[in-house]
């Protein structure tokens, strides 16, 4: 910083390479743009890999291994369809859940709660964050389950039982249990990164709407919201990217049925869980090639509802600049 | 007080001897089969203090795993719950080159067990029953599948859940391979492997999956280890054998179920006991197997490996009940030392 700092302007066209060696530019840009490419590098030998090790699987059934509803190892009939709904059905439950509750409690934490408090619960919340999966599994199998059990199965039936997603009977272990799960599990995400971006829209922002005659609520929803937008997105895209590949504490709550219900209170079943369960004991070159189209499959829904979510924020914003 | 010449041929002496006893050290890798690693941890422990040159080193991925690995080479041996397929030989055959030699080692057993309030006396399945229930044909407790067999219990008219494994384990492929043997529709629909497409139930992950979802669950049924409801003391159900009685899983019920599959034993061991004859025998029951390649690249490590395989017929075997596994019958450790004697 010091050297940075000493070099004025007019000087820096003609700072001779030993200077800048010297002064850590050119080291650092080395070290930064390797770590990047490192990244770009892991991230190509991975797709890499999984096609490599898929093409068993992907050459017996093609673009039919994402659509066909059927596994069954014993036959060597191997079809994604169920799993990709599991994750996507389990990850949308628990984003419909944690991004409302997630950015309530940021917004109390930013804008209400006492400096020290917010403080104190923001540390309390990043614990959170580190809690290994198992124990979130443990937590869902001890106390979410027998809590869905005993208190949300018979209000959730009597208002909405006729639903054809709200029907059946409910076992505990679910769909809808390991949604939930999933939404406890990426809210300290949320809460984390969401306070982090409204605690630095600039207090002018404020001052100038509470100048204006604003409330204090409106000038959190009509002011302050829309300027930490972007970073909220940005934790609710994170929340997403673990809740798609989650997959132990998915597992040990979500039934691990591979057939394709209507009910979200039937067991279901999700890619990462299924790849986690049984490539272990897979044998025969289908099976374990499967299993990795599995992976890739994951890894291609990853990158589309990414996209998508990208798309769908890119959009929103252009919409909202030209109101203005 | 030693001199200093006498330190330093001490020293020299120790530095001569010590290449020459790392030389000696004999290094197995082996991986594979969970289910019986606790035994299999207990006997490479053990027999490091019967042979201090030889060091053991197994890694319990999974019947699966131990296959594949030892298919490519990077084990000097692997261990499975299901015997290897004649495909999976061919390709042994063609990967490495030699054969590969199955060696039962120890006895395990898989029990159903059911949470049922009302009902206080141990149930009884016939395999009809077994296989309709898992089949989905048989949903409710009062069928009468079920309560022909158990005359005065207070069967409710509840749904049957049913409880299964999600992972790949040789459990299920126990279960599903007694099933296929009792049910001709449950061989046609579903078949025998690790993983099969269960036709109903809820899946939990490892024997403690399924007894904790069983315990939580009224009304459910499920299967897991024997070794694993002993040491939970869990409650299970007694199931008919081909004899006709209704056996209850026990270590020595579970060692006749072998007897009686001894007589018929193939010469490389790869049979499957379950639904075994025998008035004694317990009909869901599998030897567990190690997988030894009969060519290994240094002789001193096939030595080892006979060495260990000698020792665990033998004092290994007495290690095994202690800790809820089925030694094996005396006629297939005889045949199995026979075997041995080719090894080399």
């Amino acid at each position: 910083m010091r050297v940075a700092g000493s070099t004025s302007p007019e000087h820096a066209p003609t700072t001779s390479l030993r200077r800048r060696l010297l002064g850590g530019d050119e080291i650092a840009r080395f070290i930064v743009t390797a770590a990047a490419a490192g990244i770009l590098i892991a991230c190509g030998l991975l797709v890499y890999e999984l096609w490599v090790s898929s093409g068993a699987a992907r050459h017996e059934f093609g673009w039919s291994f994402i659509t066909g509803r059927t596994w069954d190892p014993n036959a060597g009939e191997f079809g994604a369809w169920p799993f990709v709904v599991g994750t996507t059905v389990t990850s949308a439950i628990a984003l419909l859940i944690a991004v409302p509750a997630g950015v309530g409690a940021a917004i109390f934490l930013a804008e209400l709660a006492p400096r020290r408090v917010s403080d104190f619960l923001a540390f309390c919340i990043e614990l959170l964050a580190a809690v290994p999966s198992v124990i979130y599994g443990l937590l869902g199998v001890f106390i979410l389950v027998p809590v869905m059990k005993v208190l949300v199965d018979g209000p959730l039936k009597a208002a909405l039982g006729w639903l054809p997603i709200f029907s059946g009977p409910f076992y505990g272990v679910s769909t809808l249990t390991a949604g939930v799960l999933l939404a406890l599990m990426v809210l300290p995400f949320i809460v984390s990164v969401s306070r982090q971006v409204l605690l630095s829209v600039p207090t002018e922002q404020r001052e100038a709407a509470l100048a204006l005659g604003a409330t204090r609520w409106e000038t959190t929803w009509n002011v302050v919201l829309p300027y930490a937008k972007r970073g909220i997105y940005g934790s609710a895209f994170l929340a997403l990217a673990r809740a798609l590949g989650e997959t132990m504490a998915v597992t040990m709550v979500i039934g691990n049925s591979p057939q394709l219900q209507a009910s979200l209170l039937a067991p279901g079943y999700s890619i990462a869980a299924v790849v986690a369960n049984e490539f272990t004991e897979a044998t025969g070159d289908l099976y374990v090639s499967a299993l990795i189209a599995l992976g890739l499959v994951l890894f291609g829904l990853t990158v589309v509802i990414n996209g998508l979510a990208r798309l769908l924020v890119a959009s929103t914003s252009t919409r909202a600049t030209a109101v203005q | 007080m030693p001199s200093t010449r006498n330190v330093f041929l001490l020293a020299l002496a120790a530095a001569l001897a010590f290449p020459a006893a790392s030389e000696a050290q004999v290094r197995l890798t082996g991986a594979g089969a969970t289910f019986p690693y606790p035994i299999y941890s207990k006997w490479f422990d053990e027999y490091r203090k019967v042979r201090a040159d030889v060091q053991i080193n197994y890694q319990s991925i999974g019947s699966g795993g131990g296959i594949r690995q030892v298919t490519e080479g990077t084990v000097d041996f692997g261990a499975t719950d299901g015997p290897m397929t004649e495909e999976q030989l061919s390709q042994f055959a063609t990967k490495r080159g030699g054969a590969v030699m199955h060696f039962p080692t120890v006895l395990g057993a898989v029990v159903p067990v059911y949470n049922l309030p009302a009902v206080t006396a141990q149930l009884r399945f016939t395999s009809a029953a077994l296989a309709g229930i898992y089949l989905g044909t048989i949903t409710k407790w009062n069928d009468p599948a079920i309560a022909s067999a158990n005359p005065g219990a207070k069967l409710p008219a509840s749904d049957i859940v049913v409880v299964r494994r999600s992972d790949g384990s040789g459990t299920s492929f126990v279960w599903t391979d007694y099933l296929s043997k009792v049910s001709a529709d449950w061989k046609a629909k579903v078949g025998a492997n690790t993983a099969v497409n269960w036709p109903v139930g809820l899946g939990g992950k490892g024997n403690e999956g399924v007894a904790g979802l069983v315990k939580q669950t009224a009304g459910s049924i499920g299967y897991i280890e024997l070794v694993y409801a002993l040491q939970n003391k869990m409650a299970f159900g007694r199931v008919q054998n081909p004899a006709g009685e209704f056996v209850a899983a026990s270590l020595s019920s579970v060692t006749a179920a072998a007897s009686g599959a001894a007589a018929n034993m193939p010469a490389d061991f790869r049979v499957s006991i379950t639904n075994a004859p025998g008035k004694a025998a317990y009909p869901i029951a599998s030897f567990t197997w190690l997988l030894i390649p009969t060519q290994q690249a240094e002789p001193a490590k096939q030595r080892a490996i006979t060495d260990f395989l000698k020792w665990m017929l033998a004092d290994g075997q007495k290690l095994a009940e202690p800790l809820g596994y089925a030694p094996l019958p005396k006629a297939v450790v005889t045949k199995e030392l026979q075997q041995l004697s080719k090894l080399k």
